[in-house]
């Protein structure tokens, strides 16, 4: 027990001398996951605009997918990933593997099914009469999605923020893909799972606190957002 | 300018229109008159092309509307549409009603200037930078009255306009309906249950019933004139009686009703079979012996029900045949008329409206 709380008097003192270690992995998860919710939001939006404004078959079945696929395992993410960009994948040319843009790839792989299916759940919230009413004022199609998009617009940042969770919080994709590499791919979750294996506890609890900060402003700006 | 013919509406099995037939003329206003659920909302979102017709076609401006989405846009820019209960987008006043402009292309000044004029027209003129999502239900209906004028539409669609509003909101916007219409030409056409307002506002109006278009008519033909029973019973007619013309003297009837004989002018001769329609507001009802009258019938009865309708009576007389008189409370004081009261009904002959029915 008593090393566990000196393991918590450790990492409080790791955090506040502003180690540069802790600061340095802090930065590059945020860096990592921040690039890769941008990613995903740029490719889930549009996509979740088009399954939502367009009829076609297999529509229903397609959303029961991207909605499966909100959990898919975040280690299949990493494999899938792997796979694509290892010397043998088909992007393997790219040296990918073991970067930071790789785990950016992972990461925006992972994320993409959670971001449409909430891009799509925000647009479904905007009521008809809403889209009647911006036909009716004259809009083009192009004009009525973008109009639409922009009624639904907190309910989608609020899907961008969960992704952004999902993404710094995960650890299978990260650890496949950057391979935790020191000082270029370790991240918050990979190098918890690494110290806490070396024993290293105290350098463990700190960035569990970090991480876990990080969680507590997401949700925070998740409740503020769905407030408006 | 506007043009409906053979138009069917369904909704999966629902019939919601049946075989609409009708033309809208330039500077119009056509009034739909009809009950809720009786299809009204759907023509006018037929005409602003926000549905299509099952089967038949729309015609605007004698072009086919089954068109490319493109040319659908312009012919709809050419329209505005205020909903029944219009939805409010996020954000201000200012940019709820400019946004039909900005879809227009339209430049930043003169939407300025535009949007101003506009919430001037509907008496909102403070109200620019107010949340629209925050407005009250009639506040809400006027924005989107000055949503539609702000983009200067040639055809104005007006589903139950000033269903949400209090009485001296609903005056203004009667007035800047007619001044639209009178100033700009603009067709407008207009639903509503409302019958007085149809009558106030109306060029024309078509009653709606059961699905169907069933009389097209000006205020006084619907009126005075319906064309069924269906219709007279739908604009307040509440004398309707099934009878035999007995005698005509020079266009001067005898319809027997029962035992009850009364004379209207009509053409029909002896032994046609007719319904006769009569507005509660002709009847005159009178104490005494019931010589003052002038008016060709008076029949004697003993009133059998009273109703107050707002400001006047409703009075129910039964004179062998069960009579409906619709006078001002002032009257029914000065006659002092009370239930179970013999009282003398008259009315004119030519206040009488005959049809021939099936005998």
């Amino acid at each position: 027990m008593s090393e566990i709380i000196e393991g918590f008097i450790q990492a409080v003192e790791l955090i506040i001398s502003l180690n540069p270690e802790v600061l340095e992995i802090t930065a590059r998860s945020l860096l990592i996951s921040l690039a890769a919710t941008l990613c995903a939001s740029l490719i889930s939006i549009p996509i979740g605009g088009f399954i939502h404004f367009r009829k076609f078959g297999g529509k229903r079945g397609l959303i029961t997918i991207i909605q499966t696929l909100y959990a898919l395992p975040t280690v299949i993410a990493g494999l899938f990933v792997f796979l694509l960009l290892s010397r043998v994948g088909p992007f393997g040319f790219l040296g990918l593997l073991f970067t930071p843009s790789g785990m950016i790839v992972g990461q925006t792989v992972l994320i993409i099914p959670l971001m449409v299916g909430m891009t799509l759940i925000a647009l479904s919230g905007v009521k008809q009469s809403i889209q009647d009413e911006v036909v009716s004022l004259g809009a083009t199609t192009t004009q009525t999605v973008m109009t639409i998009i922009r009624e639904a617009r907190f309910a989608i940042l609020g899907g961008v923020i969960l992704g952004f969770g999902r993404a710094i919080s995960e650890v299978g994709a990260a650890m496949i893909i950057g391979g935790n590499i020191r000082g270029y791919t370790r991240v918050l979750t990979t190098a918890i799972a690494l110290e806490t294996s070396m024993g290293n506890i105290a350098f463990s609890i700190a960035l569990g606190i970090i991480l876990l900060g990080i969680a507590m402003v997401v949700t925070v700006a998740l409740f503020l957002v769905q407030e408006r | 300018m506007i043009e409906l013919v053979h138009v069917d509406k369904r909704f999966g099995e629902n019939d919601v229109l049946k075989d609409l037939t009708f033309r809208v003329e330039k500077g119009e206003i056509f009034t739909l008159i009809g009950p809720s659920g009786a299809g009204k909302t759907t023509i006018l979102r037929l005409i602003n092309l926000l549905d299509d017709p099952t089967t038949g076609m729309i015609l605007i401006d004698g072009k086919d509307t089954r068109v490319s989405e493109g040319e659908r846009v312009a012919l709809r820019r050419m329209m505005s549409f205020v909903f029944q209960k219009p939805a409010a987008l996020r954000g201000n006043v200012f940019q709820n009603v400019s946004l039909g402009l900005k879809f227009r292309g339209i430049p930043p000044g003169e939407i300025r200037q535009r949007v101003t004029e506009a919430l001037g027209l509907v008496g909102l003129e403070d109200y620019e930078e107010r949340e629209a999502t925050t407005l009250s239900g009639g506040e809400l209906q006027r924005v989107a009255i000055a949503r539609a004028l702000v983009s200067r539409p040639e055809i104005l669609l007006l589903d139950e306009p000033t269903a949400n509003l209090d009485p001296g909101s609903i005056e203004r916007i009667e007035n800047l309906i007619s001044s639209l219409n009178t100033r700009f030409r603009t067709t407008i056409i207009l639903s509503t249950h409302d019958m007085v307002q149809g009558q106030r506002l109306a060029t024309r109006i078509a009653v709606i019933l059961d699905r169907k278009i069933r009389q097209v008519g000006d205020s006084r033909q619907i009126f005075y004139q319906p064309g069924s029973r269906e219709v007279a019973r739908m604009v307040g007619v509440e004398n309707i009686f099934d009878g035999t013309v007995t005698a005509n003297e020079d266009g001067l009837a005898s319809i027997t009703i029962g035992s009850t004989t009364i004379f209207a002018t009509c053409h029909y001769p002896a032994g046609t079979a007719v319904t006769a329609f009569i507005r509660p507001e002709e009847l005159l009802l009178l104490g005494g012996d019931g010589m003052k009258s002038s008016a060709r019938n008076t029949l004697r009865g003993i009133i059998s029900r009273v109703t107050p309708v707002g400001p006047n009576i409703r009075i129910q007389v039964d004179a062998g045949i069960s009579l409906v008189a619709i006078i001002t409370r002032r009257s029914y004081d000065d006659l002092a008329l009370s239930p179970g009261a013999p009282v003398h009904t008259s009315f004119k002959a030519n206040a009488i409206h005959v049809m021939t029915r099936a005998p």
